[in-house]
């Protein structure tokens, strides 16, 4: 695929350029990119004006004109930087690009429908679409679309698998490591959150939590609205919290794991060269640290319990104390809809969800490590 | 004199056995159509209009059965050239590249094993944005979630069985996270204090990865274990799992509506 690209790239004249004259907005972009920075401006300028405007963006126009930007910046990319080019034309991560669009498309049409759908119920109108309770014969209707999507399907399948060669690296050698090593890339969000968490939370919990959130999510979600139609403003928490985890802390994390993480998991821009000597310096301190040291001006305490102390109130507060604290303030009217039970499961997963950003904001302003440090036991957080 | 023939072929008592119904044209040879159908009869008889709509389901969810369907054909196929052995693997995997005949098959398994785990995500987005999940499909959300996770072992399992570098290592960095299962993994929080009469219960040869791996590090037991979750043992629970989905499908109401 990536010779074919270049090759095509070169006949046409158009070979990826290393000129001097992109080098101010690569190095902007790569400056941009790092995740401190990335992160929450994603989230700042793409995420929640993604909510706010949702009537405005998701006109058919606007839609189109942020798709051909988002083209134009994703595959234009391709043609001013070789080191691009290389990563987003390596065959396994085809996939991601395809999933990209794909998450694109497909939350523009639910925005749409949810724009037109909660206009309508301003206007106590009947939902245009979804309201009519027609129906159609299964065949031919349903059976004909389900034939289309079949064929469709079935070419798409032949003609990617035509034009792209299934991945096949040198025989498998116990020995030696690539350099990075990276786990398939549907797996790479919880790869990416290794930078912040020990294996056992981001390996095993919070997959773990992942799945009980999902399946307890029909039961705790108690909102009778918005069941079997488009809409954001009759369960704005229910989307916003959702779309927060799958798209900023699963998708974006993909994208960061596979594309912008090198050798030994450093960060690189998307258009800086894979240095595998790149040395980057571990500064990260513990809570303890700063508590009994920088704070306290004294030594770490010899009992591993007093010495964490500070972090083990924390996780405490954060975990048990702070559902209670949200049962009693702004979350009152959720905590009497739903119950005790109901509300506890909830808010547990939501904690666990909300300790993500947390750690890394820590990480980037404070170069926080964990918050329990207790490598007696294996247990750090 | 064509139609004739077809005339007699449709008339024939073969035609007559398979067929239980004339050519769908009117309303009740349709609703015949998808009753005496194994396979069409998973669809009720008539479906809202509005469920059915490209824009409303994206027909992601029949995508990833379709994606299913897919992997299962060419993963039979790919069975008959391909041995689990590290001796064997890789250069099983070389010769489907340059002998067999359409050697488009493994090219073809691993991008719809791609586009499913996408497809199964798309899916999910929309049942979710649709609020489709609610009463009364809160079950079936749970059997979908479930499916969801197979699918991704699935495709998980499949990764190793090439046993190339991208194989072993990108397996040894996901199977490392079973190291550290609390209590169960040999670097996981708490491990130490699971003992028995003072002996420790969890040992390299005992912990949540080795039973993964069958041995400490991914070797040739891990490919055959591998091998055997990813050819039986998880498409025979992705099999039933969809098969309880779909007809939870139908009893549950169909294609979710406003209520």
């Amino acid at each position: 695929m990536t010779s074919l690209l270049l090759n095509t790239l070169a006949m046409a004249g158009k070979a990826p350029m290393e000129s001097p004259a992109w080098d101010g907005f690569k190095n902007l972009v790569n400056a941009l990119s790092v995740p401190e920075v990335s992160l929450p401006l994603i989230f700042f300028l793409v995420f929640i004006p993604m909510f706010v405007f949702y009537k405005w963006w998701t006109k058919p126009a606007v839609a189109a004109l942020l798709g051909i930007v988002f083209c134009i910046f994703y595959f234009g990319s391709m043609l001013i930087d070789y080191d691009y080019l290389l990563i987003v034309t390596k065959a396994d991560n085809v996939p991601i690009t395809i999933m990209l669009v794909g998450v694109g498309v497909t939350l523009w049409v639910a925005f749409r429908r949810a724009a037109i759908n909660d206009t309508a119920l301003a206007q106590g109108k009947p939902l245009p679409v979804e309201g009519k309770d027609d129906k159609v014969l299964v065949w031919p209707d349903l059976v004909y679309t389900e034939m289309l999507c079949l064929i469709l399907g079935s070419i798409i399948l032949v003609v990617w698998s035509i034009l792209l060669r299934a991945p096949l690296e040198s025989p498998a050698n116990p020995l030696g490591p690539p350099n990075p090593s990276k786990a398939p890339w549907y797996f790479l969000g919880l790869q990416e959150m290794l930078v912040y968490f020990d294996p056992w939370m981001a390996g095993v919990i919070l997959p773990g939590m992942i799945v009980s959130g999902l399946i307890g999510m029909p039961y705790f979600d108690t909102n009778p609205k918005g069941n079997g139609y488009y809409t954001i403003k009759e369960r704005p928490f229910a989307i916003f919290t959702w779309l927060l985890g799958f798209i900023i802390l699963w998708v974006v994390l993909i994208i960061f794991g596979t594309f912008l993480r090198g050798p030994n998991w450093n960060f690189f821009g998307p258009y800086q060269y894979w240095d595998s000597h790149l040395s980057v310096p571990l500064t990260n301190i513990n809570l303890s640290d700063y508590v009994w040291v920088f704070g306290l001006k004294q030594p770490l305490p010899d009992n591993p319990f007093v010495r964490e102390m500070p972090g083990i109130i924390f996780v405490i507060f954060w975990v048990c104390v702070l559902p209670v604290i949200l049962a009693k303030t702004i979350m009152r009217k959720m905590y009497n809809q739903m119950g005790m039970l109901r509300f506890a499961y909830m808010a547990l997963h939501l904690v666990i969800m909300g300790m993500m950003p947390l750690k890394m904001v820590l990480r980037w302003v404070f170069t926080l490590k964990y918050f329990i440090y207790l490598p007696e036991f294996n247990l750090n957080l | 004199m064509i139609s004739s023939v077809f005339d007699y072929i449709r008339n024939s008592q073969v035609w007559n056995s398979i067929f239980r119904h004339g050519i769908p044209r009117d309303r009740r040879t349709r609703v015949m159509a998808v009753m005496s159908n194994v396979f069409l009869h998973l669809h009720p008889v008539a479906v809202r209009k509005s469920g059915i709509r490209l824009s409303f389901t994206w027909c992601m969810g029949g995508l990833t059965f379709f994606l299913f369907l897919a992997e299962a054909i060419t993963g039979v196929l790919l069975m008959f050239y391909y041995r689990p052995v590290p001796e064997r693997a890789f250069m099983d995997i070389i010769a489907l590249r340059s002998h067999v005949t359409l050697g488009l098959l493994r090219e073809i398994h691993r991008w719809g094993a791609h586009a499913m785990i996408i497809a199964i995500w798309l899916h999910m987005m929309r049942v979710f944005l649709t609020g489709s999940y609610k009463p009364p499909r809160e079950f079936n959300w749970g059997v979908g979630v479930i499916l969801l996770v197979i699918t991704m072992l699935l495709s998980f399992t499949g990764y190793l069985l090439p046993w190339d570098q991208l194989a072993i290592w990108a397996i040894t960095v996901g199977s490392n996270m079973g190291k550290a299962t609390p209590g169960f993994g040999m670097q996981g929080p708490l491990t130490d204090f699971v003992k028995i009469g003072g002996i420790p219960f969890v040992t390299p040869r005992s912990d949540a990865a080795f039973i993964l791996l069958a041995g400490t590090s991914v070797g040739e037991n891990a490919l055959l274990r591998f091998y055997v979750l990813h050819c039986i043992a998880l498409p025979l629970a992705a099999a039933v799992l969809i098969a309880i989905h779909f007809w939870r499908i139908r009893k549950d109401g169909g294609i979710s509506g406003p209520m």
